[in-house]
This record gives C-alpha cells, structure tokens and sequence, in this order.
C-alpha cells in the first residue's frame, strides 16, 4: 500500500509536468492538443543525444553523481533537451497549428494534432529504432526503507520527484511574482483583452509553447529515468496527461499539478485491486468520474 | 486472372465496409460537428458484439450464442450506440474537445479491456469460432466473396441513401443550423444538445455496423482489428475524401485503403530486408502528412461540402 502511495507519488510528479504545458496550451490556443505528450518523447531522445555528444567530448563529465545514476553530462544534456524540445514544439506551431488556428476552426487543430502526433512518432522510430533505450546501464540499486511492509526508493526517484517540485515552484513563482507571469495568466483569461492592455500576444503564444514544451522534456526525461526510453512514450502517456490536465480543471496550472499526483497515485493504488493489464484504462475511468461528479475539474471553471 | 479480380474484390470488399464507418464519422464530424477520437471502439463493439452473439460455443469465454445472423448484427450495433449514449451524454454539454478526449479514452479502454478480460473476449488471441452465413451451402469461397461483396455494397448504399435522406430532412437542416450557430438555433427553440446526441450515437451504430460486416468477412476479431490506428485511418478518408458530403466520403475510403495496401505492398517488394521492420513507421508517416497537409492546403477535401436548400 505505502509502496504503491510512494511509486503514485512520484508517477504523478512526472504526469504533472506534462500536463502544466498541455493545459496552457488548452487553455490559451484552445484546442486538446493529441501531439503533446510527444513532445515528452522528443525530450527524452534530445537528452540521449546530448548524453551521448557531452559524454563523448568530455570524459570527465561521464562520472555519476553518487549515490545517483546520473551522470553530470546527462544535467546538462537535460537543460539543452529542454531547449530544443520548447524550440520543437515553436517550429511545429508555427509550420502546422498556426496556420490552421488563422483559419479559424479550433476542431481541425484537435486533428492536426492527431496527424502531428503520429508523424513525430514515427519519425522518431525511423531515427531511433523500436527498440527501447536507457540512460544508464548500470544498475541501480533501491534503498529499502523499510521491510514489514516492504517499501523500496530508488536514489533516482527522490531526485526526480525533488526536482519536479523545485521546477514547479519556481513555475509557480513566476506565474505569480513577475509581469511576465500575470500577462501569462491574463492570456489565459482572455487573449482579446490581454491584448488591448499591451500584451504581445504572438509572443506570449511563443513562450507557451516554449514553456510547455521544455516542461514536457523534462517529463520524458525523468519518466525515461525511471522506466526506459522508447518512442511510444507518447502514446502511453497521453491519456494519463489528459487525464490529468481534465481532472485539474483545464487552464488551470495548480489544478494540473494537482490532477498529475491524483491521477498518478490512483493509477498505481488500482494495481492493488485490478491485474496490471487494465493499468492503460485507469485514466479514462478517472476522466469519465470527473464528468460525472465535477465536470470543470476540481479547479477549472465553466466556459463554453 | 482470377486471381487479380478475387484481390479485387478483396479490397473492394474491404474498402467499402470501411467506407461505411466513414459515413458514421461524417454524420458526426461533416455534419453535425462533433469529434469522434474513438471510432475504434465503436467499429470494435460492432465486431466483437456479433461475434460474442452470433458465434459458436467457445471453451475459453463466454458467447457463442449462436443467434441468427441479422439479430446478432443488430446486437453489436446496438451495442456501439449503447457506449455512444453513455459517453455522449456524459460530455456532449461539456466544452466541445472533451467530446475528442473522452472518446479517445474509450477506444483505449475498449482495446485493453477486449486484450486483457478473456473470459469475456478471448484476450490477445481474439474470439474465433463464428461461421459465415451461407458458407457451407456455397462451396466455392471466390463465389462467396462476390457475394458477400454484393452484400457490403448494398448495405454501404443503404446507409447512403439514408444519410443523404437524413441531411435532407428537417432534421439534418439543424444539424447544420446547430453546427453554424448554436445559440441562433437555440433561439428558435431547438435543444441543441439532444440532437448532438442524437447524431453522435446513430454515427456510432453506422460505425458499428461496419464492425460487424467487418467480423463477419473475416469471421474473427482480436484486439489487433481496433487500435488507436484505425481510428486515424477512418478520420484521413474522411478529411482527403471532404468532410460533410457522404460522396466525398466514400471516394477518400477507397483512395486511402488503396495507397495504404499499396505502399504496404511496395515497401514489402522494393524496400530493403532492414527497413522491413519499418513498414508499418513509414506508412504512417505518410498518413500522417497526408491529413496534415489536407488541412493545411485543402481543407474542404476533394469533394467539398454542398451547400443543400431544401424545401
């Protein structure tokens, strides 16, 4: 029980990520973006690649940081996969979304996203192979916590869930302590008038999606830490940051934190009652509840 | 000879029962406006709703009720509009993407459920056992696939005539009505999300419907038959084809079923052994930059939407 509390916990941390830069996206451009969670992919093989180049540039950056598997090459290669993985997800607005959004209808962006999400897929099974890839093959040992009941943390599960709160809280900083941050929110409310006030809003939509993107890197890269990298990262993933963003109440950032650690934590609590193949339905339970008891999410509000 | 015009017949077959599910879809989409991210599911309930009621008895899952084949059918569709009524009155007041998220999860749901639960679906391995109507009586399998062909033609002009009927009618003039401007619509007294629901499980029945001639042709379904990827399939048909005119529907089945067979069967002739393994990468790529680049550079399809006046 407190195993399956602990693993939720840090599943949640991860999904939380994820959903932060979906929800804005769903909030500001208003449209479900199918091709987010791929971003969270696109994350993971950019910090392979870096990896791969620091470690093989400089040697000396291939020791690991004790007691963890990470190497300070793969801290940095993070903070660059962040950039290319929000600099992606610009390229592909402005290439696909943007110009479907000046259109004008938001459902056929809901199917773009559809047809972006399969192409970046696959594109990034043709660069990378099938096959699934680790960081690190060295094994990492559990710390055991304790024995009756059995409870196991890995080292690097404390830090993922440790730097998932610090980033958080320092989203949750400058959303509510700089200009930048309340224009943010203004766009969210209501772009319109964020403009009139003198919001660049072109702009604004830029550091949305760079936002989004780098936080969805950072979510594939940690969940690539815990378990491995493949390209389907995506599709597994996208339900759960779906369910996650609808259960939080979309547009709202707290509530997708909020909705990443609950849906997170109830899908691993119903290992305990349901064989581990349902696992991939869980998130749709979730969201067919949260319609029926609390349509707006737990912190959205009603808009049409 | 013989055997060309059987592979004929083969894809026409296939072709048009998949050209049903899109005129499902283009009730929702093309008419009425709805996104349905999980017309898997729905194709998948037809199919496996006939099987369960119409096959033989099976020792490993329950079924094998071994009803009359027409009652069978209508089961499985019944089956897919029953799911429809349940997710749509759950979301269709709701904001309209919700529509496309919880139907994508239903399609998720449906296919774990359908691989994992084998006492009711026969698991990964999928549910055998159904026999074809009139296939012992007809010796020759070539004149069974003709005849079966037939069969999936007329149904597929049945729902046509139907639906072209329907858009006609009153009724599919406030689909449109609703579609264009709800709050307009609802001025003159309409409940719009009535008929949304309306719309959206009849599309979901059509869909089912194709499942289940889908089953019946190939008299087995596992979890293989609906994945995410058919519901992908279905929409690029639909968007190539043109969204709203049931014409332009039918025509993007045949041309997407036709490029998808024939890039399979020329990366399987020309491509090298290791880029084998790719095929299925490659042609979803493809796909995929189809849709995209419809939508970017021809939205309305190939046969636009026709504006209809009806008296």
């Amino acid at each position: 029980m407190i195993q399956h509390l602990l693993d939720g916990i840090l599943v949640g941390s991860i999904l939380s990520l994820g959903a932060i830069g979906l929800t804005l996206v769903m909030h500001t451009l208003r449209f479900a973006n199918f091709s987010h969670a791929e971003l969270l992919s696109v994350g993971a093989y950019a910090a392979l690649v870096f990896d791969g180049l620091f470690g093989a540039f400089y040697s000396q950056l291939r020791s690991t940081i004790e007691p963890l598997s990470l190497t300070w090459s793969l801290i940095l290669a993070i903070l660059f996969a962040m950039i290319v993985t929000g600099l992606s997800a610009i390229l592909i607005d402005k290439l696909v979304f943007r110009r479907i959004r000046e259109k004008g209808d938001e459902l056929s962006m809901v199917f773009a996203s559809f047809g972006v999400a399969m192409v970046v897929r696959n594109l990034i099974s043709l660069l990378f192979g099938l096959k699934s890839q680790l960081f690190s093959n060295d094994i990492a040992f559990a710390i055991v916590i304790s024995r009756d009941p059995m409870i196991l943390v890995k080292p690097d599960q404390v830090f993922v869930l440790i730097a998932s709160l610090l980033v958080m809280l320092l989203f949750h900083l400058v959303l509510s302590r700089t200009t930048f941050g309340y224009a943010l929110q203004a766009v969210a409310e209501n772009p319109v008038l964020a403009q009139i006030t003198g919001v660049n809003l072109s702009r604004m939509f830029r550091m949305i999606w760079l936002i989004g993107g780098s936080l969805a890197a950072l979510s594939g890269i940690f969940y690539g830490l815990n378990n491995q990298i493949n390209p389907v990262i995506g599709r597994d993933l996208v339900l759960p940051i779906f369910a996650a963003t609808i259960a939080g109440g979309i547009g709202s950032v707290y509530g997708a934190v909020l909705g990443g650690f609950l849906v997170g934590i109830a899908s691993n609590l119903a290992l305990m009652i349901l064989p581990s193949g349902y696992s991939p339905a869980v998130p749709f339970l979730i969201i067919l509840g949260v319609l029926i008891l609390r349509p707006n999410g737990i912190l959205g509000e009603a808009r049409a | 000879m013989i055997g060309l015009i059987s592979y004929l017949v083969f894809f026409a077959t296939v072709s048009s029962i998949l050209a049903i599910a899109v005129l499902g879809l283009n009730l929702q989409w093309g008419n009425t406006g709805l996104f349905n991210g999980g017309v898997a599911a729905f194709f998948g309930a037809g199919a496996y709703g006939l099987i369960l009621l119409g096959g033989t008895v099976q020792a490993d899952h329950i079924g094998g009720f071994e009803l009359f084949y027409p009652v069978a059918l209508v089961g499985g569709i019944l089956l897919s509009g029953l799911i429809a009524l349940v997710v749509g009155m759950l979301t269709i007041r709701l904001r309209r993407d919700y529509l496309a998220i919880a139907t994508f999860g239903v399609a998720v749901a449906f296919e774990n459920l359908m691989r994992n639960a084998e006492w009711l679906s026969g698991g990964a391995q999928g549910m055998r056992g159904f026999e074809r109507p009139f296939e012992d009586s007809i010796a020759d399998p070539f004149v069974f696939n003709i005849i079966f062909f037939c069969f999936s033609v007329l149904l597929l002009l049945g729902v046509y005539l139907f639906l072209e009927k329907l858009i006609r009618s009153p009724f599919g003039r406030l689909l449109r009505a609703i579609r264009e401007d709800e709050v307009a619509a609802k001025s003159l007294g309409k409940a719009p999300n009535r008929v949304r629901l309306t719309a959206f499980v009849v599309g979901s029945m059509i869909m089912g419907l194709a499942g289940g001639l889908y089953a019946t042709f190939y008299a087995f379904v596992s979890p293989q038959d609906v994945l995410p990827t058919l519901t992908f399939q279905i929409w690029a048909m639909l968007i190539v084809g043109g969204s709203g005119n049931n014409q332009g529907g039918i025509l993007g089945a045949f041309l997407i079923w036709a490029a998808w067979t024939a890039s399979g069967w020329m990366l399987s002739k020309f491509a090298p052994i290791e880029a084998q393994l790719y095929t299925g990468t490659l042609q979803y790529i493809m796909i995929g930059m189809i849709i995209v680049g419809m939508l970017l550079w021809r939205p309305q399809g190939l046969l636009p939407e026709k504006l209809i006046v009806s008296q």
